[in-house]
């Protein structure tokens, strides 16, 4: 067997129990939240239109924006709670994720519940208060009874809906099927993002089969098949979820960003772990602040994240008293902000740079920001979906004079194809990717020093700083440069790819091996 | 003793037939029809004595006392009430809408399927308990219909159109059937009906309903010697003339 599919087979007890958890959290409270106003809206007209108006608007947010915006709501949310109860709540993960599919699953249960309802016949209606009913028993022994296969065709709906939209909580920090989906974006591993969508697409199919049993009967008054349904839901729901119960014993975890080096390193990472019998649990495709946040509030345990980014995006600065300075500097600021603990540099860094092609830059006589700057008018410049919006590319842009006649975003594995086939004449870089060097583009110099450096570095969260730091000091000063790009370059490259467990085993024996004396 | 004095109820626009100023008394043990054409207030007379509509003027009582200060819901449940076209819930059981008044009166289990059997006797149907509406003829829903609104043991009984859009045979029996039951059980019925043959066949007393009031009331017997006015000799023209022929034809054939 390929080794990426062993790799997903490895991740699918997790990863898919996740998934069913939070999307069978989602679909309950939805319902829960859903019906009863159904049922409301249904005995007065006037509340109907504005309810299920609310509902359809909510539908129309893209699933990704609505999961995006419940961190700054949840983050404000959590100051205020914090403030007056003394604790606040999870801005990332789990909570966010729910709150967003719940509201993502209301609009068809609420208008199932409400079109089933309203559409029961009045002579029945009739009868049940002549034979003595109250409005509550009515609702109880016809109503609901009479619209319940309706209401579960909407439920179905739901799930589907769920189940689809929950690989999108990924980036938020919630495993789940999205995970293979992120990572194999990120790593252009395409049998990975076909695993994440056959395995989402499968669970929908028998979900939706289960709950088509359940709703053909209850339109038929057949217990058995009711019964069964409910059975089978039950068997699918609980085995998802028992690889979580066993998994329940404490485990560190370990983040990362979405990137090929951010998945080595967390393998890296949990190799010694396990190594001092440490088991951990990896959280995988963060964004980069959201990386940082859950750090510090102890939503994951360890990541590695990088001195310039850092300096820029948390502490806000923009001065560069130089590459020591600032490394004590950020040390002692994350202990006194936020608790946090900076074990050291791992020994390379992972600059933002600028890069062409080098037939290209040969051509216009550019070897540093400072000659773009004469061309950029004229040129096109690709980059990922953070440089254009932080203070490095501001500090850049400021530096040299900047403009470009266009600005495109891609996806980092597309960054290099778009400058290879010539879409864009300049992209942003990392200077440790190791197909700089495979594509052969030129990395553009920075004589004004207007970008920081980026040494990368391992945080850990304040729980747990004491019982990790020893295990993982050995990391420190422990990877050149040279053997990241390497190891990087085995996940990145088209042909003959690694998956990042491998190319982290890789580096596991050249850290291991005795580095030269100094 | 049920009465009706000065009853009224308006309706805005198309809602449904209003009734004005109407007085009627019921006598105990009296089958009692509202009889007239479509849109002259008899359903709506009908309903406003188990209060599934509430009256706007007059009072109506039973054995002396107003039905406003009852609680309507325990009213409900003290009057038996089969509905045109049956009305019976689709989701349950013959025996389950036959038991459902005494379920909801907090009967137990063994009385309600006593009850339950015992009533599928009296309709003549002992073998349906099990089976769903659906899966019944016309006339064996409007048995069932019956069974469920004798269920709790009412005095009154409330039919509205009970032996309608039924095969002729079928409606026969079956009002010859419920006649039966009402004598037997010193019932007190009150019975909507737009056919006027059938409402001179069953009825101790006759209402003859016009745009919201009564336009004469009587025995059968009454209402064919002497019809107040055109309207009540109209209404019942048909069935005499029906009934003379009959007479005719039969006496040609006679054995």
């Amino acid at each position: 067997m390929n080794a990426s599919i062993r790799e997903a087979w490895a991740l699918l007890p997790d990863y898919l129990g996740q998934h069913v958890l939070l999307s069978v959290a989602a679909i309950l409270l939805g319902a829960a939240i859903s019906l009863p106003l159904a049922i409301f809206a249904a005995r007065r007209p006037r509340w109907r239109g504005p309810f299920l108006g609310f509902a359809s608007v909510l539908q129309t947010i893209p699933a990704l924006a609505l999961l995006a915006l419940f961190y700054p709501i949840l983050l404000a949310l959590s100051a205020l709670t914090h403030d007056v109860f003394g604790f606040g709540v999870p801005s990332l993960g789990f909570l966010p994720a729910l709150l967003a599919l719940t509201l993502y699953s209301m609009l068809p249960m609420l208008r199932n519940t409400v079109t089933a309802l309203i559409e029961i016949d009045s002579a029945v209606l009739m009868a049940a208060k002549g034979v003595g009913m109250t409005s509550r028993q009515s609702l109880r022994l016809i109503e609901l009874p009479l619209a319940a296969p309706v209401i579960v065709a909407g439920i179905r709906t739901s799930a589907v809906w769920v189940v689809g939209t929950a690989t999108l909580s990924t980036p938020i920090g919630q495993t789940s099927l999205g995970n293979y989906i992120f990572t194999g974006l990120q790593t252009e591993n395409w049998i990975l993002v076909l695993f994440g969508c056959v395995s989402a697409a499968l669970l929908a199919l028998v979900l939706d089969q289960l709950l088509a049993l359940a709703a053909s009967g209850l339109a038929r008054r057949a217990p058995k098949r009711i019964a069964a349904a409910a059975i089978g839901l039950i068997v699918v729901v609980a085995a998802s979820l028992l690889p979580l119960r066993s998994a329940q014993m404490q485990t560190y975890v370990i983040g990362a960003k979405n990137f090929a080096e951010q998945y080595i390193l967390a393998d890296v990472i949990a190799d010694r772990l396990m190594s001092a019998g440490m088991p951990s649990s990896q959280k995988s495709d963060l964004g980069s602040t959201f990386a940082f946040r859950a750090l510090a509030t102890n939503g994951i345990d360890i990541y590695v994240d990088y001195s310039g980014t850092l300096w820029a995006n948390q502490m806000h600065r923009t001065d560069m008293p130089g590459r020591d300075a600032m490394l004590a500097q950020l040390h002692d600021w994350l202990k006194a902000e936020h608790g946090v603990e900076m074990v050291g540099p791992l020994g390379f860094e992972n600059a933002y740079v600028f890069a062409m092609r080098s037939d290209r830059a040969q051509e216009l006589h550019i070897e540093s920001l400072a000659d773009l700057a004469v061309h950029s008018r004229e040129l096109k410049i690709g980059g990922d979906f953070e440089i254009f919006s932080r203070p490095e590319w501001k500090s850049v842009q400021q530096a040299y004079g900047l403009a470009f006649a266009t600005q495109r975003q891609y996806q980092p594995d597309f960054l290099y194809r778009a400058v290879q086939q010539g879409d864009v004449d300049v992209i942003s870089a990392f200077s440790s990717d190791g197909r700089i060097a495979e594509y052969d583009l030129k990395i553009l110099a920075d004589p004004k020093s207007a970008l920081p450096p980026y040494d990368a570095v391992l945080l850990l969260a304040p729980n747990h700083a004491d019982a990790l730091r020893t295990a993982l000091a050995p990391l420190v000063h422990s990877i050149s440069l040279e053997n990241m790009q390497r190891a990087n370059l085995m996940v990145d490259r088209p042909d003959g790819k690694k998956t990042p467990a491998e190319a982290a085993a890789w580096l596991a024996t050249t850290i291991d091996a005795p580095s030269p004396p100094h | 003793m049920i009465e009706f004095s000065e009853v009224s109820k308006t309706y805005a626009a198309s809602n449904g037939p209003s009734v004005t100023n109407l007085s009627l008394t019921i006598g105990d043990g009296v089958f009692q029809i509202l009889a007239g054409p479509s849109g002259c207030g008899k359903t709506t007379t009908l309903n406003m004595l188990n209060r599934l509509i509430e009256r706007d003027a007059g009072t109506i009582r039973i054995d002396g006392r107003d039905i406003r200060d009852e609680d309507p819901v325990a009213l409900r449940r003290r009057i038996g009430y089969a509905f045109q076209e049956a009305g019976l819930f689709p989701h349950m059981t013959v025996s389950e809408n036959i038991a459902i008044t005494p379920r909801l009166l907090g009967w137990n289990t063994l009385e309600q399927r006593a009850r339950v059997d015992e009533l599928l006797t009296l309709i003549r149907l002992p073998d349906i308990a099990r089976r769903f509406p659906r899966e019944l003829s016309g006339g064996q829903r409007q048995r069932v219909a019956l069974a469920r609104a004798l269920a709790a043991r009412p005095k009154i009984l409330l039919l509205d159109e009970p032996f309608g859009a039924l095969d002729p045979l079928t409606r026969d029996e079956l009002a010859d059937d419920y006649r039966r039951i009402h004598d037997e059980l010193h019932l007190t019925t009150v019975m909507v009906t737009h056919d006027m043959t059938e409402a001179l066949l069953l009825g101790d007393r006759i209402a003859v309903m016009r745009d919201g009031t009564i336009a004469q009331i009587g025995t059968p017997q009454e209402l064919m010697a002497n019809p107040a006015d055109d309207f009540v000799a109209r209404m019942i023209a048909t069935p005499q003339r029906r009934a003379k022929r009959l007479a005719a034809a039969m006496g040609e054939n006679a054995p």
